[in-house]
This record gives C-alpha cells, sequence and structure tokens, in this order.
C-alpha cells in the first residue's frame, strides 16, 4: 500500500464514505462514478514501444537462413563447408562458438545473453538424412557449456554427460550421422541447465528426408523457434517471442505469397512455462509432430507444444492480407509473442 | 582528555574578542578545504570502480511516486531511488506491453524523475499492475488495487472533501468542547481525573500516529530515509510548539502584568488545539490519499464509530480550562474548535489532490511531534510543584490515564 493506509484509517475512511454519499444526496463521488470511457481500446496501443536493432541480428533474415546461408559465401565458408562422400552424402562441417553477449529481446532491452555465434536462437543447421554431421564447438563464454543434439548418435557425442562439459577457452567436436529426418533441435547441456536454455545456448537442426525416404513438396520454408527471457532471473519470463524479438514480425510482417505453401519448422524451447503454442489466424494448417513421417499428423489452427517438442507446420494463404499469428496463451501473445504474415497475390 | 584543557580555551576566549577573529574562520574552512580536496580526488579516482568492473550490472532502482487514473489511461509518476542511472525501456500493463510515453524522458539520473503516459483501458473497480522494464529487463511494480478515476479539482470534489473534513474534524471536535460547562462544575480531583485522561486519550493518538508514520516512511524510496524523516518531523514539531508555547505565556503574561494560571491554562488549550490540529490534518491527508486511491468502501456503523473516536478531542482541549476554573466565553470555544478541527479538511483537499507519500510522513510526524508535546505540557501542570512521579501515582490520575487511552482503544475498534 503505497502510503501506508493502515486498515483502521481505511476502515475509518470506509466509514466516511457512505456518510459523504449521504451527504451529497443522490449525487455520487467522481470517483465512484459508472463505469465511464477509460482510454482506447484501440489494438495499435498494445505492445511494446520502438524498434529493435537488426543490425546484428534480424529476425526477418533469420526465418529463411540455415548452414550459414545468410552470410556472404567467403564468409560463410568459414563456419560451413560441405564435401560430397563417396556414397553420395554430404559430410557438413560447422564451427559454432559459445559467445557472452547482450541482445536486444525488445527495444531498448538487453538481455546478457550466452549465445551460438552471437544470436539466439543459434544458427540453424540443415543436414539431409544420412549426411555426416561435424560440430567444432569452441567455448569463447565464460562457462562451461556443450552442445547436446536432438537424434541418433552414441552416447560420448551426446554432451550431457558428466564430464562432457567444454570448459571456456577449450573445444570439442561433435560427430554423427543426420538421422532421423525430422524437426529436431540443439542445446546447451551444462548444469544449471535451466538457465543454461533459457540464457539463449538453443538453436533448430533439420534433417531433410533422404531421396529414398521420400520427399517434402517445395515451400516457401520458415523457421519459427519459440523462445522467451526471464530477465530479472526469478523463473518467470517477462519476454516472449517467436526468435527472439519481441513483436518482430508484428513490425516487419513474414511476407508469403497467396497460394503457395508455407513450411514452417516449428521449434518450442520456452523455459518455466510448461507448454508454448501457435495459432495462426484465418486458416487451417497441417501439422506433422516432430516432422519424422511425410504424412500430417492433424489438421488444425492451434497447435501446443512441450518444451523441447516440435513439429513442421505446413500452411497455404487463400486470401491475400494480414494474417495475425500468436501463442494461443493470450498472456504470451501480450508479453511479444505476436506477429503477422502478409499474403500477397504473386 | 585532559582537565586543563577546558581552561586553557577559557582563558583564550576571555583574552579574544567574543566574535570568532578572521584566524579562527580560517581555521574552520581548513577542515571544509580538506573535505573538498578529498571529494575531488574520490570522483576523480572512483576507487569503487575497482570493485565494480565494466561487466558488473547496474544498480538500478525506481519508485512509483503517484499513479492516476483519468479518460485518457493511467498516469504514472516515477522516480529513479537508485544511484546509478536508469533507462526506462518497457511498460507491462497486467503482463501486456503498451504503449507510453515520457515526460521529460526515459533516462533517469540518480533522483531524477519522470512522468509515464499509459494510454491503457483500466477497468473501474478491478485492480491493475503496472511494471517498468528497465534496459536491463529489470520490473519495478505498482498495484492499482482498485481502480477508480482520480479525483481533480473541482467544485462539487472541494465541497465533498470540505463536508468529510467538517464530519471527520470539525464537528466532533466542536462537540466534545460543549462539556465545558460541565466539566467547569466538576470538584479539583475530578479535574485531575479528567486531565489524566486526557493524556490518556493523547497517548493513544501518539501511539497511532507513531505506528502509522513509521510504517508510512518505511515504505518510501530509500533516498527520502522515511524513518529518519519521520523522526525529525516530530522532533521539530515537538521542540517548535515549546517554544511557541513559551513565546505564548511571555505575551499572555506581558498582558496581565503576572504569569497568572489562568492565562497558563489558555496557552495550555491552544497548544492541544494546535497539537490535535495537526494529528487531524495527517488523518485528512491520509482519508484525501485513500478517496484518490479508490479504497473508500461502506459501512454506517463505523461513522459512528469515528464520531465517537474524535468526540474525545474536544474534550482534551477544554480539560485544561475547566481545571483552571477558567471563564471562556463562546468566542474561544469556536477558536479552539475551529485549530483543532479545520485542518483536516485541508489534509483532505491536499490528499486527495496532491497525493505524495513524503508529505504524508511528514505531516503524521508534525502531527506526533505536536501532541507529545501537548501531553508534556498537561503533565506539567498536573503535577505542578510537586514531582511529576508522585502526582501521577495518585488513585484519580492513574484512572483517568487508563480510562483516556481505553476510551481512545475501544472507539477505535469501532473504526477497525
Amino acid at each position: 500500500m503505497p502510503w501506508g493506509i493502515t486498515r483502521r484509517s481505511w476502515l475509518r475512511v470506509a466509514g466516511l464514505g457512505s456518510l459523504a454519499g449521504g451527504l451529497v444526496s443522490g449525487s455520487k463521488l467522481a470517483g465512484q462514478q459508472g463505469v465511464s470511457h477509460p482510454a482506447s481500446h484501440d489494438g495499435h496501443l498494445a505492445g511494446p514501444v520502438g524498434r529493435v536493432s537488426t543490425a546484428d541480428y534480424d529476425p526477418t533474415a533469420f526465418l529463411r537462413s540455415w548452414n550459414f546461408s545468410h552470410l556472404p559465401p567467403a564468409e560463410r565458408a568459414q563456419f560451413y563447408t560441405e564435401t560430397p562422400r563417396p556414397d553420395g552424402t554430404l559430410l557438413r562441417e560447422y564451427e559454432l562458438h559459445s559467445v557472452d553477449r547482450e541482445i536486444e529481446i525488445a527495444p531498448g532491452m538487453f538481455f546478457p545473453a550466452w549465445t551460438f555465434n552471437g544470436q539466439v536462437p543459434g544458427p540453424t543447421i540443415r543436414a539431409t538424412e544420412g549426411d555426416r554431421v561435424r560440430i567444432r564447438f569452441k567455448n569463447l563464454g565464460s562457462h562451461p557449456h556443450t552442445i547436446h543434439f536432438h537424434g541418433w548418435h552414441p552416447p560420448a557425442m551426446d554432451g550431457s554427460l558428466p564430464g562432457q562439459e567444454v570448459h571456456p577457452g577449450e573445444s570439442f567436436v561433435y560427430e554423427f550421422d543426420a538421422d532421423p529426418f525430422g524437426l529436431h533441435l540443439y542445446h546447451c547441456h551444462a548444469i544449471p541447465l535451466k538457465r543454461h536454455v533459457h540464457k539463449g545456448l538453443y538453436g533448430a537442426f533439420i534433417v531433410d528426408p533422404r531421396p529414398t525416404s521420400g520427399s517434402r513438396p517445395p515451400a516457401d520454408e520458415l523457421v519459427m523457434v519459440m523462445n522467451a527471457f526471464d530477465t530479472n532471473f526469478d523463473a518467470e519470463n517477462e519476454v516472449y517471442a517467436v526468435n527472439t524479438v519481441a513483436n518482430a514480425y508484428a513490425n516487419d510482417p513474414i511476407r508469403v505469397t497467396v497460394g503457395q505453401l508455407v513450411r514452417i519448422y516449428l521449434v518450442n524451447i520456452t523455459e518455466f512455462d510448461p507448454v508454448n503454442s501457435l495459432h495462426l489466424h484465418s486458416m487451417f494448417f497441417d501439422v506433422y509432430r516432430t516432422g519424422t513421417s511425410l504424412t500430417p499428423s492433424e489438421k488444425t489452427d492451434t497447435l501446443m507444444l512441450c518444451q523441447g517438442e516440435r513439429a513442421i507446420v505446413e500452411a497455404v494463404f487463400r486470401y491475400p492480407g494480414d494474417f495475425m499469428f500468436h501463442a494461443h496463451q493470450s498472456e504470451f501473445a501480450e508479453l511479444g509473442w505476436m506477429g503477422f504474415f502478409k499474403a500477397e497475390e504473386k | 582528555m585532559t582537565s586543563d584543557v577546558p581552561t586553557k580555551e577559557r582563558a583564550t576566549e576571555n583574552s579574544a574578542d567574543v566574535s570568532p577573529s578572521r584566524t579562527a574562520w580560517v581555521l574552520a574552512l581548513v577542515p571544509l578545504a580538506l573535505l573538498a580536496a578529498l571529494l575531488l580526488g574520490i570522483v576523480w579516482s572512483d576507487p569503487a570502480q575497482s570493485l565494480r568492473p565494466e561487466s558488473y550490472p547496474l544498480v538500478e532502482r525506481l519508485a512509483f511516486q503517484r499513479v492516476m487514473l483519468d479518460e485518457t489511461g493511467i498516469v504514472a509518476s516515477i522516480l529513479n531511488d537508485g544511484p546509478d542511472v536508469v533507462t526506462i525501456a518497457q511498460v507491462l500493463v497486467d503482463d501486456a506491453y503498451w504503449m507510453f510515453s515520457a515526460d521529460p524522458g526515459t533516462e533517469l539520473k540518480h533522483l531524477g524523475r519522470t512522468t509515464l503516459r499509459i494510454p491503457y483501458p483500466w477497468v473501474e473497480g478491478e485492480a491493475h499492475i503496472v511494471k517498468v522494464l528497465t534496459s536491463t529487463g529489470t520490473p519495478f511494480e505498482y498495484e492499482i488495487a482498485v481502480a477508480v478515476s482520480t479525483p481533480k479539482p473541482s467544485g462539487r470534489f472541494l465541497a465533498v472533501f470540505t463536508l468529510i473534513g467538517l464530519y471527520v474534524g470539525v464537528i466532533p471536535v466542536a462537540i466534545g468542547l460543549l462539556w465545558f460547562p460541565f466539566l467547569a462544575r466538576l470538584s479539583s480531583r475530578s479535574m485531575d481525573f479528567l486531565l489524566a485522561l486526557t493524556v490518556g486519550l493523547l497517548l493513544f493518538l501518539l501511539v497511532d500516529g507513531v505506528q502509522e508514520g513509521l510504517e508510512s516512511g518505511s515504505a518510501l524510496p530509500d533516498a527520502m530515509q522515511g524513518t529518519a524523516l519521520f523522526v525529525l518531523g516530530a522532533f521539530g514539531a515537538f521542540l517548535l510548539l515549546e517554544g511557541v508555547g513559551g513565546w505564548l505565556r511571555r505575551q499572555k503574561g506581558a498582558g496581565t502584568g503576572d504569569g497568572s494560571g489562568d492565562s497558563g491554562a489558555w496557552v495550555l488549550a491552544v497548544l492541544i488545539a494546535v497539537g490535535i490540529g495537526l494529528h487531524n490534518f495527517g488523518e485528512g491527508l491520509a482519508i484525501g490519499s485513500a478517496f484518490s486511491l479508490g479504497e473508500a468502501a461502506l459501512g454506517s456503523l463505523l461513522i459512528v464509530g469515528f464520531t465517537l473516536h474524535n468526540t474525545t478531542e474536544g474534550l482534551a482541549i477544554v480539560a485544561p480550562l475547566a481545571r483552571a476554573r477558567q471563564r471562556v466565553g463562546i468566542g474561544h470555544l469556536v477558536r479552539l474548535g475551529l485549530i483543532g478541527g479545520v485542518p483536516t479538511i485541508a489534509g483532505a483537499w491536499l490528499g486527495g489532490f496532491v497525493y505524495s507519500p513524503v508529505w504524508a510522513v511528514l505531516f503524521l510526524a508534525l502531527g506526533v511531534g505536536a501532541i507529545a508535546q501537548v501531553a508534556f505540557q498537561i503533565v506539567r501542570q498536573l503535577a505542578g510543584d510537586r514531582p511529576v512521579v508522585r502526582q501521577l501515582a495518585q488513585g484519580s490520575v492513574l484512572a483517568g490515564l487508563l480510562a483516556g487511552f481505553g476510551v481512545m482503544y475501544a472507539t477505535g475498534m469501532l473504526v477497525g
């Protein structure tokens, strides 16, 4: 209570309220008048104020970038190379570094993140089923970290067991075959686990089916990682988003084409909340849970995922215009997890 | 320290002029100059910085000063209570990011202030939580317990607060004063009882005021040092009233030629009225602010209790006059009643329209200091030439003290 009005003094006041009410016969106190006309409900009033700088990390570029495809070729070669193997598969080699870095998660709000290669979510790793994946991991951060991939691999490559921490200044090479096809993720598994995850050490790991397994039709592909940030470290999140920046796609809608297949690689890595969800307005979409099948598991407009769960979502925009999407936990939506698709005719 | 030092000092004083010489002034300035140099040195070298590396987080502290609701939304004034610069990045209302504007800006230096305007469609009668997030994402929270339009100074509201003040302060005090003719006919032993009763009443108000003052004080931003502010205000009021009382007595004494008991009683009555007036001013502030915060509910039994409770304040004012067997005109009684009661109205206006927690603590402190001084005066008068302890040990006095406190306690129960 701001004024330290004790129970006693405010009960006194309570008595006076009725007294004054009686005195000003009929005319009520202005403060107690019926519902007046509070501030406008204009939807533009909601949301964070201002824009986040995209100089270091651009959420729009992140959507359609994997294997460092957003970098110019020369620079990209420092982080990613692919070498054909005799059996027709590829050896894909990656340079991943953990780096402590302050990132802007909402306009003017900076989070002391632990990142892979300076960005949250970390770079999207994409391979084809059967490819060899070799990750050269260097810990440039201030704490021990690991990379724990979801997928088939020997325990020595799991990055979660005691003794598998990579200490600051040290390196480790994770190597395994991309298997099974589907949508996976990677994240740091050092302890304390919650802190290492929610500080930003995670990313998407896409494994495309090898030709013998079948194939997915061509589509406009988007990577969306549902994440959140606990800025005061009280085990509750202050900012929710897809791909880190609150309301990023509300300010810069994701441009898609009417009639074209849109494929969303949706990963939930939200810490502290049991589930997160995606609700896409004005349409229905196909869901491929964990992406491990080429047959959709359901058709819906609201998809719920537990932490670490992921799904491939396929949608076709039937009409031009703005399509809102957000977590169907309204609370998350109002804390930054909301955006728009802008569908345009070809 | 050896015993001959003071002697030496006295010797020098005697030989020199009464006012300090130029040399003495220079000597007084030397430590100040050194202190200034030291401060400059600290600012220059910043020794604390070596304990606080680059990456060390800022000390961020923000305090909500006043939160108002109107048809445009929520208006919150914010104070940076911490040592470092704090930048407000975002505002959440009920866990939703919301538009806001900041006047003069979002960057607050130590003790810097800003006013946030948040066009949020608040819901009448419900609770809302306003959260300010700094550039590091540290949240500072304020709960609007019951959302109602903050009263703006208007004729009608002024009238309502005036009426409240009349009912809380002026009328009960006036009713209490009407006991004067009856009191004047009582025996001197009954009189002692009555004065002791008054002291009992005042002690209750003292306890009440100290509790509220310290509670409000501890809720203030740290930089305001609420407890120290409260003690400062109370002590200041006590000493000020001591001074005023002495001055009044000298004036009266000069007028009648002797410092008779009659004028002493009159001065005491005025002092009690002033003390109670200050107390009621604080009460008015609390009432006004509670209204502006929308914390007023309904309940008619409480009005009864409240009126009973405050009527005893009038009794306290006239008791010393009755004991002195002084003839008092109706004009004098009215004046005393106004001194004791009217500040409630002013307090209610101030509390309702320019609510500020700092002023609240200060006024509660003034009330406490004044009440303490008055209780002290009455005990002195009761004792007369006898030692205070001996006088207090009398049966009638003890009974009076207890009765006074008991009456306040019992009527206090009625109001919560």
